[in-house]
């Protein structure tokens, strides 16, 4: 969930919602359905904005009963202290981290690597695979699978790596990229981008091996409902919640 | 009064956050007047062993909660830090359970086990109404032998202890304040017994 001054933003189309802007509504909707973990990301640029983002993680802890991880703007051990305090689970870093990588390790050292997410978003230049950052404006020289390696070295605890080249694509997930990824790392990789059907995550966990699956907008507007979801891929006999 | 165990781990906030959920509000104390007061008693914790070990012992808190006889539950490090010794920074625990903590250790499985997982053998009321086919939520890197005194096992890397029991003693390994409708049967059971 994309959330901008404290209120769910990308389109959503469910039915049986009475504020669809609200990020807790959605939240127990989810959780309703069958959600195995939320992700809240926080594209707010202003100071107010994300002091409103800090009190909603407050009030999604207090609603919700699976495991969230909060993320967006995260640069100091100070952040993720408030953030953890109002009862997120983990948090994820992106850019700060690529500017700053001990960050990893001091959040690490500070809450335990099971709480430090790693959003990585890769891109193609040249026909190679590029860190984005900056939301995906901003091209750096990182390759993907060495910048991959040296967060699990300094001590993430997860990777979410979202392919840019398939973000919003409904065209299934980045199969090769996150097969490779999940060869050289030890860490569970959430795959994220491209997700359209439900044969898009039967693919990524057969083919990579990745152990989760996200996806925003599909289920934002019901087009995979997630019990659906959930059947097809038990039918695979991949195991689900 | 539902009294919830301070000390220095973290997560003590989802847990009044569940309990509030379920209608119960929770006093989080140190206090051992309050402590042994309370109708029940909960013991959450994600953290270090041997500095939080540190911590019960240098406020008396290791006996405090030794002695208790009210119905007890420690939920993660609070299961690890009820057994007899952890591999996690070397210590000895409070010896509420015999079984001991080790790491996890496996080249090929990712550690620490985070996810969903069920459970087996489930010997304590605890599960009521909860079956060997739920999923609760785990997250850790040193798991509890199976022993005598084990009441749920899961099966990560190898068998451990996902629950353990001794008279009023009760813990479990997983999240039940993150395991959703399952994990709240279970605090509804425990704030039942």
């Amino acid at each position: 969930m994309d959330i901008k001054d404290g209120r769910t933003v990308k389109g959503v189309n469910f039915v049986d919602i009475r504020d669809a802007g609200d990020p807790i509504e959605l939240a127990k909707v989810y959780v309703e359905q069958g959600a195995d973990e939320l992700v809240f990301l926080d594209i707010t640029a202003t100071v107010e904005g994300r002091k409103t983002f800090a009190e909603l993680v407050g009030h999604i802890a207090e609603e919700i009963n699976i495991p969230f991880t909060v993320g967006g703007g995260i640069s100091s051990v100070s952040d993720v202290e408030k953030l953890l305090a109002a009862g997120a689970d983990k948090v994820s870093i992106n850019s700060s981290a690529v500017k700053r990588p001990e960050l990893i390790s001091e959040l690490a050292n500070e809450f335990g690597n099971q709480c430090v997410v790693v959003a990585i978003d890769a891109g193609k230049v040249d026909g190679k695979w590029r860190v984005f950052t900056h939301g995906g404006r901003t091209a750096t020289e990182l390759d993907v699978f060495e910048w991959a390696k040296q967060a699990e070295e300094l001590g993430a605890g997860e990777l979410l790596v979202t392919s840019m080249e398939h973000d919003g694509t409904k065209g299934g997930f980045a199969i090769e990229l996150l097969k490779e990824l999940n060869a050289i790392t030890h860490v569970p990789i959430i795959a994220s981008g491209g997700a359209g059907n439900a044969q898009h995550f039967i693919d990524v966990f057969e083919k990579t091996g990745v152990d989760a699956a996200l996806a925003a907008s599909i289920f934002h507007f019901g087009e995979v409902p997630i019990p659906q979801l959930k059947n097809e891929l038990r039918t695979k006999g991949i195991p689900v919640r | 009064m539902i009294a919830i165990v301070k000390y220095n781990a973290g997560n003590i906030r989802s847990v009044t956050n569940a309990l509030h959920r379920l209608g119960v509000e929770a006093l989080v104390t140190d206090d051992p007047k309050l402590l042994r007061e309370a109708e029940k008693v909960i013991f959450p914790g994600v953290g270090e062993a041997s500095s939080a070990m540190r911590y019960l012992r240098e406020r008396g808190l290791d006996e405090v909660l030794k002695s208790l006889n009210q119905p007890f539950l420690g939920i993660c490090l609070g299961l690890q830090l009820m057994c007899k010794h952890s591999e996690e920074g070397n210590t000895d625990c409070l010896g509420i359970f015999n079984e001991n903590v080790k790491r996890f250790q496996s080249t090929k499985e990712k550690v620490p086990h985070m996810g969903w997982n069920n459970c087996s053998e489930l010997k304590s009321s605890l599960f009521n109404g909860i079956s060997t086919a739920d999923d609760f939520y785990f997250v850790h890197s040193y798991h509890a032998e199976l022993g005598t005194q084990t009441t749920a096992q899961c099966e990560y890397i190898l068998p451990f202890s996902a629950a353990l029991q001794k008279d009023n003693f009760h813990a479990v390994q997983f999240h039940p304040e993150k395991s959703a409708e399952v994990g709240q049967q279970l605090i509804k059971n425990f704030l039942e017994l």
